[in-house]
């Protein structure tokens, strides 16, 4: 039979080659789960992967790809600074939505008020109200040892309710005849976030996005408080003997998610989103968690994978409207991408061994 | 005999019946945290046991076999987390959120075509002139076989862990994976073992939902009830009697602010129902401070894979 052998270093092949990999596993696996479903699997790849970038509609399609992998990039960078010191915020979700309300809050206080600062203080606001949220499982974690994950998770639903009650009264249209929904930011210039270039798709939350990425790997190569998070994940007996104070790494990684999470949700509803409503949120913190992972919970890694797992909605929705092909299944398409990027990844650190091979290796 | 517009009987014979979902899905978690295993996908187990059972009652037209489709839809699905953290020997926590996003994709993508169909009906387990006896009737007599199943699963599950040999090889495995894997037992298969267990249970929670509480398919039936099943555990200190408890608890809450609502409380119906995971956390806030109590109940090894170098 065939066994694994641990390998006394991390491949660094292995490393940057797993991403990869596991894209290349997914699209088979998918293609066959496309064709089971009575498509053709050449052409639902195709439209997926390529037609948005080099297809007959790209010049419009290339700008939607950074729409959605701004607000995915801003909230996976956040989340990955906590997976790689072992503290799961797996709410982001949550953040991404009181970050959205808060800001749009502000926004909607001083309407119709036309003032350049009206847009930087829903962004100050954006991130407060996601930090905020953030600081409750941290908050609890670290006075009464309660569990990240439940409790940031439990705070999704107690987000979404609190969303609902927000889009139906506090922050309804007065002039919108009744139906749910906050006034639309798209009629009120001095709190729209709208497009810088828009044959791009970049706007504010885009710029955020990048130099985000880039100031976190700083953080994380350069600054004491990056090597503080990568040691107290991978040792961290080691971590304390060094003096990390668990305390503030849990407030810091959560507060630094929750409040991009939150800026994530504020530059959404105020620009392609356009206003609160029920459902304005589309899962972008759930989908964030895959992006980490596939990044490697690297800043620049997570990037790539942004703009990767934004093909595959751009592309997905491509596929819907043209092909016919569910939305769902897009959706178990990316959970299938983080189960092969989590199976490959066995050959980072460990490798396999034929029988034969590994008693001569033992002989020696 | 009302308090409130809010008839207590009624009141405990539903939360019995609202708890079984929760109940069910929390006893398989806690044997799968018991033998050192943290799978995080139990809200994914939950939705595609939902789909399954739904699915085989409808096109059986026997409820009976949709439970037992909804088991082994939850079996199937935790197959995959035992695969990548037992033999690919993955992240638990990665693969575990990465089993309910798929989870979730595959029940709303599987479910297109069944929504609005109504499943066969679920029947009592005892003769309807017992549960029209009042007061005991409704509480004791009046439920369907999965509400009796449920705590008959809680003692077995109890009996099993504490009395028998299965269960201290369990616990073995969950407390010091080196000691028991010296002792030449398969770890990682008593694991695998286990963890299927946790998706069997699981899916036949989903499918209670499915069958009984809803009863019909929507997009996102379990609405979390995964995620509060995993807070019992905690909650329970892994010991299946409190999870019955914990599962009540719940239970009673989440019946409660339905018969608040009905009853047009003054409390708006949104506050209201995030009455339950406002509880969960409250609860996980007693549970874990109280000088670590909850800390000391984990298994040892919960949540660390196992690779036998030799």
């Amino acid at each position: 039979m065939i066994r694994l052998e641990k390998r006394p270093n991390p491949s660094r092949f292995w490393l940057y080659a797993t991403p990869p990999v596991a894209v290349l596993l997914t699209m088979v696996v998918g293609g066959i789960l496309f064709a089971a479903m009575g498509k053709n699997p050449i052409e639902v790849i195709r439209t997926i992967f390529w037609d948005p970038i080099f297809g007959e509609f790209a010049f419009y399609l290339r700008g939607q790809l950074l729409v959605k992998a701004g607000p995915l990039i801003l909230i996976a960078i956040g989340l990955a600074l906590g997976f790689r010191a072992g503290i799961w915020n797996i709410g982001a979700e949550g953040q991404y939505i009181i970050g959205a309300i808060c800001g749009a809050a502000v926004g909607l206080a001083v309407f119709p008020t036309e003032n350049r600062l009206i847009f930087p203080a829903m962004v100050i606001a954006g991130a407060f109200g996601g930090w905020l949220w953030a600081m409750i499982p941290a908050i609890l974690k670290t006075r009464f040892n309660t569990n990240e994950i439940l409790v940031s998770l439990m705070l999704v639903y107690v987000a979404q309710t609190i969303l609902a009650k927000a889009s139906t009264s506090f922050l309804k249209n007065p002039e919108g005849m009744g139906f749910p929904g906050s006034r639309n930011f798209n009629t009120y210039p001095a709190a729209k976030n709208g497009y810088l270039i828009e044959s791009l798709g970049l706007h504010w939350g885009g710029v955020a996005a990048l130099v985000t990425a880039v100031l976190i790997y700083i953080l994380l190569t350069r600054h004491i408080a990056g090597f503080q998070i990568r040691l107290a994940g991978q040792a961290p007996r080691a971590a304390r003997f060094h003096g990390v104070n668990p305390t503030r790494l849990v407030v810091m990684c959560m507060g630094i998610s929750g409040a991009l999470a939150g800026l994530a949700g504020l530059f959404e509803v105020a620009g392609p989103a356009g206003q609160i409503s029920i459902d304005f949120n589309t899962g972008y913190g759930f989908t964030a968690i895959i992006v980490a992972f596939l990044g490697r919970l690297n800043p620049l890694g997570i990037v790539l994978a942004g703009f990767l797992m934004a093909l595959t909605y751009v592309g997905g929705e491509m596929a819907s409207t043209n092909l016919g092909l569910p939305s769902a299944a897009i959706q178990v398409f990316q959970g299938m991408l983080l189960f092969f990027l989590l199976g490959v990844d066995v050959l980072t650190n460990y490798r396999f061994r034929l029988p034969a091979a590994a008693a001569t290796a033992g002989a020696k | 005999m009302d308090f409130g517009g809010i008839n207590p009987v009624i009141l405990i014979a539903g939360l019995m019946a609202t708890s079984v979902p929760i109940l069910l899905a929390a006893l398989g978690e806690a044997v799968v945290e018991r033998s050192g295993v943290l799978n995080l996908g139990v809200e994914g187990m939950m939705i595609v046991g939902a789909l399954g059972g739904f699915v085989v009652a409808v096109h059986t037209g026997s409820p009976f076999a949709g439970f037992l489709g909804g088991a082994v839809a939850g079996a199937a699905l935790s197959l995959i987390f035992a695969a990548l953290t037992q033999v690919f020997l993955a992240n638990q926590v990665a693969t575990g959120l990465a089993l309910t996003l798929f989870g979730l994709g595959l029940s709303s993508l599987g479910g297109q075509g069944y929504n609005g169909i109504k499943p066969p009906h679920t029947v009592g387990l005892l003769p309807d002139a017992l549960a029209k006896i009042p007061v005991a009737g409704p509480i004791l007599f009046g439920h369907d076989w999965v509400v009796y199943f449920s705590i008959l699963m809680t003692a077995a599950t109890w009996y099993v862990l504490k009395f028998t040999r299965v269960g201290l090889i369990i616990r073995a495995v969950g407390e010091n994976h080196d000691a028991a894997h010296a002792l030449g037992y398969k770890v990682n298969r008593i694991r695998l073992l286990c963890i299927m267990f946790g998706g069997a249970m699981a899916g036949i929670g989903g499918a209670y939902i499915s069958l009984v509480r809803v009863p019909q398919w929507v997009d996102g039936i379990t609405a979390g009830a995964g995620w509060i099943a995993l807070a019992i555990v905690v909650f329970a200190s892994w010991r299946p009697w409190r999870v019955l408890a914990g599962a009540w608890l719940f239970g009673g809450i989440s019946v409660l602010q339905l018969n608040l609502q009905a009853a047009g409380s003054a409390i708006p119906v949104e506050y209201l129902s995030m009455a339950p995971y406002l509880l969960t956390i409250v609860v996980l806030v007693i549970m874990s401070s109280g000088r670590g109590k909850a800390s000391m109940g984990a298994p040892a090894s919960l949540g660390q894979n196992f690779h036998a170098a030799r």
